[in-house]
């Protein structure tokens, strides 16, 4: 087991190298620099901020560049603002971003588990085709829908709670963004463990079960949940990499101070620092969130651990 | 001591007074020298003072300088600093001061966006082009509140240039400790009636009344809060919900129900900007045909796009330079007093004489960046063309960098999106760009006889003389129709009504100081 995942750590590392290398030239490759604007700067001026930050040397030697200052912790300064350093940005935007996501996540596996299971035991019946029109609909219907609707109802008509903003980082703040992000994934989940749930209760050994007369709450809880909950854990590293997704349009929506948006408008700006610090730090979480994954069927599904 | 006390306490404000600001896009630096974005030059105008400030009228008002000075040829002008301006940590500031912010501005190494707004400054083009030191821009302080600047020219907008952030002092002592990091939180020091307490990134920007500012003691609003908004649905919302007194925008898609929905509190007002086609002059089909370009202008319904599809959030434009604009009447082609049919008419007899017809149409490229009310807006110009004169139109479009590289080269384009904004209330700041040599001549136009009046305009002195020139290069441009005007912008802000004494101006520049928020 150790072994195992000593040897995961390490395959990540050149991964993530490679991530950032094709993340690298890509973003070089597309056309217009940072320094392009509508009001086009005087060529001797423009020379100076390239020099500044190293946009005059050849890219190979810009590459090492970043990587020698990666590897001394240096995710450079970013190129649209000015004020902060990429490190600084991703600092101060990657705990509310991840107390965003963390939330959501833990929602989408609470909601998403318990209404799939629902469907799964009343399998045909009413509950079920309401839950799942309700798991369909979560899908298809965009973030982006979803989250005006609920500001409108909730903000704007109700006044329960607030249209955007992150003031104090309170609870309050974080109840809408919190659902709208995790919606779609309470959707997946809740079909997945439905469709597990049902594959798990036509096994023989939970036919065996209720023959003993166990009563149905009791085989569920006992005997079922377990088994039915891994394709849930194995989707786990999609819907970590659909929260990060997500989480750009929901920001935004909501003006959080995460660094979702940071990815977009670091994209659109040129600002090739901090594209690649948040390309970093995006593939480090979903190959820790994978890894943790792996860990975690190896502890519920002995088979994995011996292989 | 009663009289003492009166004079440096505040008089009796209710605890508190918050102001909570829409404001766009995150600012990407409170550097004076360095900002280049419409949000982070409203969070320095509330920092920093300049020597003058933009008026109610959009002339500019003393600010810093208490008065000022022109010499006869205009070209020498001497700015009287007041005594009683300090910086936000007490020290004095001094016409030394706003030298270094000038000098600091045009200096290739920093990087400014505006360093060209100061060409006039003796000098300046030679600085910025790194051919001499910042020290020998025309610029210097006799004593500590005196300020010479010598120009090249005689701009006689000088005074309404030195309200724009560029051209804002700097607090030496900080300049010198920390570098390019000065005016990071924590380090800044600014001059004007606010300082900054607070900045998380992408969240807020929160600033405090500066007790050292000269009029603090007239100053209602004691706290300013800027909050990036660059989804204007979501602005929208958070006005609704309360969050925000003062929006920096509405969704012009929207602006018909915003306009029912909020009645007065909604202002639209003339804003100094411009929003037009390019035609690519040197390519075919546009190079050499300016009956051509004047045909597609001739039949474009400009009140149609501002009222019916832009929903009265614009104002439909004959002329490259914006109503509105100080001391200049923009200079409407004849044909706009024209009935449609008779517009349409003269286009059809301009389409046949370029050689195209029903049989043989003109088949032309149109260029936008992606944004929505620009795909709307070119989707109906192309309606328009093909309606009238049958042109088949093709509509691409781009992402922003993709966009301003390929207008630059000039290389594919045939027609494309264009705008500007003024950065100062003069009608160069339009007028300038569609010289042969400027940078921003997308169109590649190239007219000797209109860069001949820009540049006598440049040398003359008297007012009414260079507003005639003005005038005349923009009819002798309006006439070479390198561009397709389109539409004048508006400001659009949504302004709660517990805000008091917000008033609309061409350059849609508002001062917290100036403002109350009235209990609510």
């Amino acid at each position: 087991m150790l072994s195992l995942a000593l040897r995961r750590l390490l395959g990540a590392v050149p991964t993530l190298l490679l991530l950032l290398t094709l993340a690298f030239f890509l973003m070089h490759a597309a056309p217009g620099g940072p320094f392009d604007a509508e009001r086009s700067l005087p060529p001797q001026i423009e020379a100076a901020l390239r020099a500044q930050y190293q946009l005059d040397q050849p890219l190979w030697r810009q590459y090492l560049h970043y990587l020698g200052g990666l590897l001394r912790g240096d995710l450079g300064p970013s190129f649209q603002y000015g004020g902060f350093s990429v490190a600084e940005l991703i600092g101060s935007g990657a705990p509310v971003s991840f107390r965003l996501g963390a939330a959501a996540l833990l929602l989408a596996l609470l909601l998403g588990v318990v209404l799939g299971s629902a469907a799964a035991l009343q399998r045909g019946g009413w509950l079920d085709r309401v839950l799942m029109t309700f798991a369909l609909a979560g899908i298809s219907v965009p973030a982006y829908v979803v989250a005006p609707l609920l500001v409108l109802l909730f903000a704007v008509t109700l006044h329960w709670l607030p249209a955007g903003g992150w003031s104090a980082g309170g609870v309050s703040d974080a109840v809408l963004p919190v659902i709208s992000l995790a919606l779609p994934q309470v959707a997946a989940i809740a079909r997945l463990s439905r469709a597990s749930m049902i594959e798990v209760l036509s096994a023989p050994y939970i036919r065996t079960a209720r023959a003993k007369g166990l009563p149905l709450r009791l085989v569920v809880w006992r005997h079922a949940l377990k088994p039915a909950l891994l394709p849930v854990l194995s989707y786990l590293g999609p819907a970590a990499a659909g929260l990060v997704t997500g989480s750009v349009v929901i920001e935004q929506v909501f003006g959080i101070p995460g660094i979702g948006r940071y990815f977009v408008q670091g994209a659109l700006n040129r600002d090739y620092t901090l594209v690649l610090g948040v390309v970093l730090f995006y593939g480090a979480l979903i190959v820790l969130f994978n890894f943790l994954v792996d860990m975690l069927y190896g502890v519920l599904d002995p088979r994995v651990r011996s292989a | 001591m009663l009289i003492l006390l009166g004079l440096s306490l505040p008089p009796a404000l209710p605890a508190d007074e918050v102001l909570r600001l829409g404001n766009g896009a995150e600012p990407e630096t409170l550097d004076p020298q360095r900002a280049e974005g419409v949000s982070a030059l409203n969070i320095l105008r509330d920092l920093d003072e300049g020597l003058t400030a933009a008026g109610p009228a959009g002339a500019a008002v003393p600010a810093a300088a208490e008065r000022w000075d022109v010499s006869a040829d205009g070209r020498d002008y001497v700015f009287h600093l007041r005594h009683d301006a300090r910086w936000s940590n007490g020290d004095a500031l001094t016409a030394d001061d706003f030298v270094a912010g000038l000098r600091r501005s045009v200096d290739p190494a920093t990087g400014s966006a505006y360093a060209q707004v100061l060409s006039p400054i003796d000098n300046a083009g030679a600085v910025a082009a790194g051919r001499l030191p910042p020290s020998r821009l025309g610029v210097d302080a006799p004593d500590p509140y005196t300020l010479h600047i010598r120009l090249a020219v005689p701009a006689t907008y000088l005074p309404a240039l030195l309200a724009h952030p560029a051209t804002f002092p700097v607090h030496g002592p900080s300049l010198a400790r920390y570098g390019r990091d000065f005016a990071r939180p924590g380090h800044l020091v600014s001059n004007g009636a606010y300082r900054l307490q607070e900045w998380v990134p992408q969240s807020r920007v929160v600033l405090q009344r500066n007790p050292y500012y000269r009029d603090a003691a007239t100053t209602a609003v004691e706290r300013v809060v800027y909050l990036p908004t660059e989804d204007v649905g979501a602005e929208l919302q958070r006005y609704r919900a309360g969050e925000l007194d003062v929006t920096a925008a509405i969704p012009m898609s929207q602006a018909r129900w915003v306009r029912q929905r909020f009645g007065g509190e909604l202002h639209l007002a003339p804003y100094l900007g411009s929003y037009w086609y390019g035609y690519n002059l040197s390519r075919p089909p546009f190079q050499g045909n300016a009956g051509l370009r004047r045909a597609l202008s001739l039949v474009i319904d400009r009140e149609v796009i501002a009222g019916k599809l832009l929903q009265d959030a614009a104002l439909p434009s004959y002329t490259l330079v914006p109503e509105g604009t100080l001391d200049y009447s923009p200079q409407r082609p004849d044909w706009a007093a024209w009935p449609r049919e008779r517009r349409i008419a003269e286009a059809q007899r301009l389409y046949a004489a370029a050689g195209y017809s029903a049989g043989h149409p003109l088949d032309v490229e149109l260029r936008y960046n992606t944004q929505e009310d620009h795909r709307r807006i070119a989707t109906v110009i192309a309606a328009m063309w093909k309606q009238r004169l049958g042109v088949r139109t093709r509509l691409v479009n781009e992402e922003w960098k993709v966009f301003l590289q390929n207008r630059r080269l000039r290389a594919v384009t045939e027609v494309f999106r264009g705008g500007w904004i003024g950065d100062y209330d003069d009608a160069s700041a339009f007028l300038d760009e569609l010289r042969s040599f400027d940078g921003k001549n997308d169109e590649a136009y190239a007219s000797p006889a209109y860069d001949a009046l820009l540049a006598q305009a440049q040398r003359q002195a008297d007012p009414a003389r260079r507003r005639e020139l003005l005038q005349q290069a923009e009819r002798q441009l309006l006439d070479d129709a390198p561009v397709l005007p389109i539409y004048g912008y508006q400001s659009k802000h949504l302004v709660k009504p517990w805000v008091q004494g917000w008033r609309d101006n061409p350059l849609d520049i508002h001062y917290s100081k100036d403002l109350r928020v009235l209990p609510h």
